[in-house]
């Protein structure tokens, strides 16, 4: 462990070691503060940032934050890392490093799988929020499955039909209500009410049904437990993507029920169902800052640095989507809507620079000092950041999670005002539907379409 | 004419067909929303009416808080709402099952669900040695493993108010744990959530499923992931 230390505003102030930098580095989180890793004042925080913004990019190939014997995530990052891509900025330290990033005639997406999460993590903390924006804008992560996501000037939208007791014509009538307002070209993606083999193979089948019916360009996924995935593949359900929900460490994973060698099984099992039509990638994944510290395997990090390494453990496994479910993890994580705010940005920056297909889930939940408008500002800067896609429910109220995340109608504003389209394969079965007006736009309802996606339901 | 849209609003409880002004909510559903967020604050804020749920339970139920010292606290510090306050007792004896109703984030949930509840699962623990019931309060799911521990109860079963939605302000979550001891993780706990009659799950279906879950858990001794809803399948 390397002692570092450095006088500002004539105090001197120290770091017993890499990880407690990292954590007195970063802007204000209720989580670090529970976790007693936040900077006791704002000076040391700054102070922080300061040998930070010092500290050669190869610290973090010497330094790891996790003992590389004791967490299997750790030994994904430093084996896996690529040296040759890490060449143009190996000399760099994090201040350089920054600047580099914010030159226009930099190269952002070669460098994925030669930087760390710590390194990207370190970065971003020295980051403004227009830092985080305008070098997310410029390194795109492009994936396939039946539709394309991530390319530029496109946001896309996960379809969420949640229901309390996961009742097939209720979903059935969220999933239409979410197509007419041009919602699901990113995943129609269900939380199940209960973790059931059985049920999860019906509420496949329920979507399956309804993509073929109506022909529609889109990948469905029930969010069950990953070995839930497994054994219903092997009863031939029909398996679009696997679902898990990750951490960055072995700990928080473990906590999860799942290890590296289980995601490889799935991510291989659902490969070799071959499903996909114009890509491979069949891993969704979901994280959130303050997962680990909720399973008490944080290791003394701070949070934002353990979720960036999440998105090492997902990159590992080519998912078609990965996103932060930000607001979601309460207030004792991210306490306001500033806090969410500066989160959900610095974890789709980090995703993207770590060469993540990154989404997010914009969201709040009651006991969080957040509402509409906060998650209204953070859509906005997220689609000026080139977000890949956010997460949508009827009125941006889940009736299953209770939680408010964004709306149908709040996609088709950020694609509105931001000029936005979605997933190109998605956008012309809108086409076909005669969903769409003259101006691109989602047409208000009158259309055939309207009757004929609900004549089912009558 | 018939709204193409009334079959959708008739399906579900979500909040489908709003209509639109331009790309956005029209006032009316706005309103709506924000009216409903109000409630759902308000219900994370107001606390359990211990008094009136020992009365509504009958007997001699024992009563305990966390280490949270109140709501504010609760909310930012949930390693204390997992911890037991300094200074409690507990008798301890030799038990199968502990019972707990604590309020969570929504004490309102408890007081509407969490005696019918309690009775629909206790009537099905036939040949469990089951321990006086507990209420809980700045309660999280874990101090279910301290109250265990406390009474020498091997299992426990926490009913909890659930965060609150928008839309419901008084869902009730189950959680199992066999073997319950401080530091169990939450992937060994079974959970069944949205308990709440006549919208979500009722108090019949959720007991059955929970008292399948725990003859389960003690057939196996474990509980948590490795335990399926679904008994053909737990491996």
């Amino acid at each position: 462990m390397t002692v570092r230390q450095i006088t500002l505003g004539g105090h001197n102030h120290r770091f017993a070691d890499l990880a407690s930098l990292l954590a007195a580095a970063t802007p204000e989180r209720s989580g670090d503060v529970l976790a007693g890793v936040a900077a006791r004042s704002e000076q040391e925080r700054v102070a922080a940032q300061a040998l930070l913004a010092d500290l050669p990019l190869t610290t973090f190939l010497d330094e790891v934050v996790v003992p590389y014997e004791d967490d299997e995530v750790t030994r994904l990052i430093v084996d896996s890392h690529d040296a040759a891509a890490f060449a143009p900025v190996a000399s760099m330290t994090v201040g350089e490093f920054r600047d580099h990033l914010l030159a226009p005639s930099t190269d952002t997406t070669a460098l994925a799988r030669g930087l760390t999460p710590e390194m990207v993590a370190a970065v971003s903390k020295l980051m403004r929020v227009q830092d985080l924006i305008s070098v997310a804008r410029r390194t795109p992560v492009v994936t396939a499955f039946r539709t394309t996501l991530g390319l530029p000037g496109t946001m896309a939208t996960r379809l969420q039909p949640n229901h309390p007791t996961d009742d097939p014509v209720g979903i059935t009538a969220t999933i239409v209500d979410g197509l007419l307002l041009g919602s699901g070209d990113a995943v129609i993606g269900i939380n199940p009410a209960t973790d059931s083999p059985q049920r999860t193979i019906d509420l496949l089948r329920l979507v399956d049904d309804v993509r073929l019916r109506y022909d529609i360009p889109t990948q469905s996924c029930v969010l069950a437990h990953v070995t839930t995935s497994l054994e219903i593949m092997e009863r031939g359900a029909p398996v679009d993507l696997v679902f898990q929900s990750i951490a960055g460490t072995q700990a928080a994973n473990s906590g999860f029920g799942v290890t590296l060698d289980l995601l490889r099984e799935a991510h291989q099992a659902a490969l070799g169902l071959g499903r996909g039509t114009v890509g491979t990638h069949c891993m969704y994944f979901e994280t959130g800052q303050g997962s680990a510290l909720s399973a008490d395997a944080h290791h003394g990090v701070d949070q934002q640095t353990l979720e960036a390494r999440a998105y090492a453990v997902a990159r590992e496994f080519d998912p078609l989507l990965v996103n932060t479910v930000v607001g979601f993890i309460g207030p004792e994580y991210l306490y306001d809507g500033k806090q969410i705010t500066r989160a959900g940005l610095e974890d789709h920056f980090c995703g993207k620079l770590l060469g993540v297909p990154m989404g997010v889930d914009v969201c709040y939940t009651n006991h969080a000092e957040a509402d509409a408008d906060d998650t209204d500002a953070l859509l906005t800067l997220l689609g000026v950041a080139g977000c890949s896609f956010v997460i949508c429910v009827p009125g941006g109220d889940d009736v299953m999670l209770h939680y408010q995340s964004l709306s149908f109608h709040d996609a088709l504003y950020a694609r509105q005002v931001l000029g936005l389209a979605p997933a190109p394969e998605f956008a012309a079965w809108l086409e076909r539907m005669e969903l769409l007006d003259g101006a691109g736009r989602i047409r208000e309802i009158g259309s055939p379409a309207v009757r004929a996606l609900t004549a089912g339901l009558a | 004419m018939s709204d193409p849209l009334d079959p959708l609003r008739a399906a579900t409880r979500a909040r489908v067909a709003l209509g639109r002004a331009g790309d956005a909510l029209p006032t009316a559903r706005l309103l709506e929303l924000r009216a409903a967020h109000a409630a759902a604050r308000d219900a994370v804020h107001s606390p359990l009416d211990v008094d009136a749920l020992a009365v509504e339970l009958g007997g001699a139920p024992l009563r305990v808080t966390s280490a949270a010292s109140g709501r504010a606290e609760y909310l930012q510090r949930p390693d204390l709402g997992r911890r037991l306050a300094e200074g409690t007792e507990l008798d301890r004896g030799e038990h199968d099952v502990v019972v707990v109703l604590a309020d969570g984030l929504s004490p309102q949930a408890v007081h509407a669900h969490g005696v019918p509840m309690l009775r629909a699962l206790t009537t099905r623990l036939d040949g469990w040695r089951i321990a006086p019931v507990v209420i809980a309060t700045q309660a999280r799911v874990a101090l279910g493993d301290e109250i265990a521990a406390g009474l020498g109860a091997r299992s426990v079963v926490v009913l909890v108010g659930e965060r609150p939605g928008m839309s419901s302000t008084d869902s009730l979550g189950i959680y199992f744990t066999f073997d319950a001891r401080r530091g169990r993780r939450d992937s060994e706990r079974n959970c069944l959530s949205n308990i709440r009659p006549p919208h979500g799950t009722g108090y019949e279906a959720a007991a059955t499923t929970c008292a399948m879950l725990m003859a389960e858990a003690r057939r196996l001794g474990l509980s948590g992931v490795a335990l399926k809803a679904d008994p053909a399948l737990t491996s």
